[in-house]
């Protein structure tokens, strides 16, 4: 090889562990940056615990009796299964505003097929996990192959799936003696069981069973590291050989999938089937979990966890707020509040290389 | 020459619109060597190398890899053949670690149950054979390969890239000004990378604008001119300033192919 420029001559009496990792003397608050931008549930969780001791010595035992505490879990089952859904496409650095409504004309469409329709239970929840995920894929298929931008196509598919849900049902509650005596199976997930005080659902249970799923998938299949790799930079995905299209549209597929399967859980905790349910704001209260969780709305950051973290934190406090018998809003303005934070902390833990 | 090139073009023309980015271009690579690429902006170095790697398909034109015409649709069809790009943007995801990295779009799955029905990542074999390959690249100490990309220099990144191209690159690599974004120490450190993967056999396409730098490692240099190959240049025979005179038309070249 020929010889080295003059000008870096010098460089070989300079320092050669230039790429080694030394551990300097790292502040506190650096080495807590470090250890929250590889563990990004840790900001919900510590959260949740602090919030759960402090109501509990606000309130004492009646609080934190394993009565609350379970009743809170049954409380946001259904925000917690729609913000797991919400979390896999706001890791794609997008976001549905659909979700919610997916997850009521499926409800409704479970409950026609079943009650009004007099079909097997079975084929009428397939039907309704399936409309889940057509709306999912006409949304993702916007996304992926179109290339509009996720707020704008999922702005439309609210509108357009919730006016289709109320001229669909005709605004028809499907009573629940009536879902009860046809098609039990819809009411599965309101299946509980005691241990002492504490009552767990069926609900609850597949709630925290599909977090722990889909956290598997996150973290220990190609797919999940690509879901990341294509939310944090898609340009790289492509080039590193991900079929970002693919991975995009089976990402708002999935996401169908599971507002459908939460329209199953929510028939068991509402009992009745009601189209009316579809101007709640469902989707509003699934990002909310998903960003208090910490899931960066940038993309390609956080752990699904945190989700479940962050839904358990709303219901937490909803819980406390009401049982000290504060004004409603405080729980509201509690919320935002933890939304303005966490998207604070995320940016913060984002400056970590800077 | 004896030696058959591994890789080559003949007559490639590539046009947008009413531009010309290719005008009848040639390309030679042959076995083991660094061939530099250099040419003044607009030249056609972009869509030259882009051709070679899959990104863009050219109008005309063919290429061959190791005396095959390879017709690349995407430069996933040219890595499946063996030929690697580092982009210079990098084409690294920031938050992912080091070993996610690596072996994104071709991760490696656990055998048995495990791997086929669960679709399980063995997460042990991948991060050792990354850190195999950073160190036998020499590349660093790295104590945590599980560290997320964002959290590396600038230098250390590019040897990441470099490493993850040397670790799947069977045949050519190609690296897009891999010294533009560093600075002198940092420069060198990949410098030295380029020259070990060469000794390991592949041979390499370097395009820079960093005369110093192509001059000190480049076999030979392929000087790109108004979307054609101008000439090749030894760079034991010619001054920086006689590559650059080329380059910019101040000066024709004795013969119009050197080797």
């Amino acid at each position: 090889m020929s010889e080295t420029q003059e000008f870096e001559r010098v460089l070989d009496g300079s320092d050669k562990s230039v790429a080694s990792f030394e551990s300097q003397d790292v502040s506190l608050l650096k080495r807590a940056q470090h250890f929250l931008h590889s563990t990004p549930a840790a900001v919900p969780l510590i959260v949740l615990i602090l919030s759960i001791i402090i109501f509990g010595v606000a309130i004492g035992g009646r609080f934190f009796s394993s009565y609350t505490l379970t009743l809170i879990l049954q409380q946001i089952a259904v925000v917690g299964i729609l913000g797991a859904a919400q979390t896999l496409i706001i890791l794609t650095a997008g976001i549905d505003l659909s979700i919610g409504v997916v997850m009521v004309i499926s409800a409704v469409i479970m409950g026609n097929f079943a009650v009004t329709y007099g079909m097997p239970t079975g084929i009428a929840i397939l039907v309704g996990l399936i409309t889940g995920g057509a709306c999912g894929f006409f949304n993702g298929f916007l996304v992926a192959v179109m290339r509009l931008p996720p707020f704008i196509v999922t702005l439309g598919s609210w509108n357009i799936i919730m006016a289709t849900n109320f001229i669909y049902s005709a605004n028809e509650t499907i009573r629940d003696t009536d879902v009860d005596e046809k098609a039990p199976l819809l009411h599965l997930f309101a299946l509980n069981f005691r241990i002492g005080s504490a009552i767990l659902t069926l609900g609850v249970i597949a709630m925290v069973l599909l977090v722990a799923v889909l956290w598997y998938i996150l973290n220990h299949t190609a797919w999940g590291r690509h879901v990341y790799a294509v939310g944090d930079d898609p340009e790289a995905a492509k080039l590193s050989g991900i079929q970002t299209r693919k991975v995009l549209l089976s990402v708002y597929t999935i996401a169908g999938v599971i507002a459908a399967f939460a329209a199953w859980v929510s028939i068991g905790r509402n009992g009745s089937i009601s189209p009316s349910s579809a101007v709640t704001d469902f989707n509003l209260q699934a990002i909310t979990a998903t960003v208090i969780g910490g899931i960066s709305l940038f993309g390609g950051r956080g752990s699904i966890l945190g989700t479940l973290f962050g839904a358990m934190l709303v219901g937490v406090m909803s819980m406390g707020l009401n049982m000290l018998g504060a004004d409603p809003q405080w729980k509201v303005m509690l919320t935002g509040w933890l939304i303005i934070a966490a998207v604070a902390i995320d940016q913060w833990i984002r400056k970590v290389s800077v | 020459m004896s030696v058959e090139p591994i890789l080559t073009a003949r007559g490639l023309v590539k046009r947008y619109g009413r531009v010309t980015a290719l005008d009848n271009a040639d390309f030679d690579l042959y076995p083991g060597e660094i061939l530099a690429v250099i040419g003044d902006n607009g030249a056609g170095k972009s869509s030259l190398i882009k051709a070679i790697s899959g990104a863009v398909r050219p109008d005309e034109g063919e290429i061959t890899l190791e005396g095959r015409p390879v017709h690349f649709k995407s430069p996933l069809e040219a890595r499946d053949a063996g030929i690697e790009t580092v982009y210079q943007n990098l084409a690294l995801s920031p938050a992912l670690s080091i070993a996610d990295n690596m072996f994104l779009g071709r991760e490696i799955r656990k055998r048995g149950v495990l791997g086929q029905w669960f679709r399980m990542l063995d997460r042990p074999t991948m991060e050792k054979q990354a850190r195999d390959k950073l160190t036998e690249l020499g590349l660093m100490t790295i104590q945590n390969i599980n560290q997320a990309v964002e959290t590396l220099s600038g230098g250390q990144r590019q040897g990441v890239a470099v490493a993850r191209a040397a670790a799947f690159g069977s045949k050519v690599i190609i690296l897009d000004e891999p010294t533009a974004a560093l600075g002198v120490k940092e420069s060198r450190k990949v410098l030295e990378l380029i020259l070990d993967v060469r000794s390991r056999g592949i041979p390499i396409v370097l395009i820079s604008h960093n005369m110093p730098h192509v001059f000190e490692v480049a076999d030979r240099i392929h000087i790109h001119r108004l979307g054609r190959r101008l000439t090749v240049i030894d760079p034991k025979e010619y001054t920086m300033s006689d590559a650059v005179a080329f380059m910019t038309g101040a000066k024709a070249p004795a013969q119009p192919v050197a080797a």
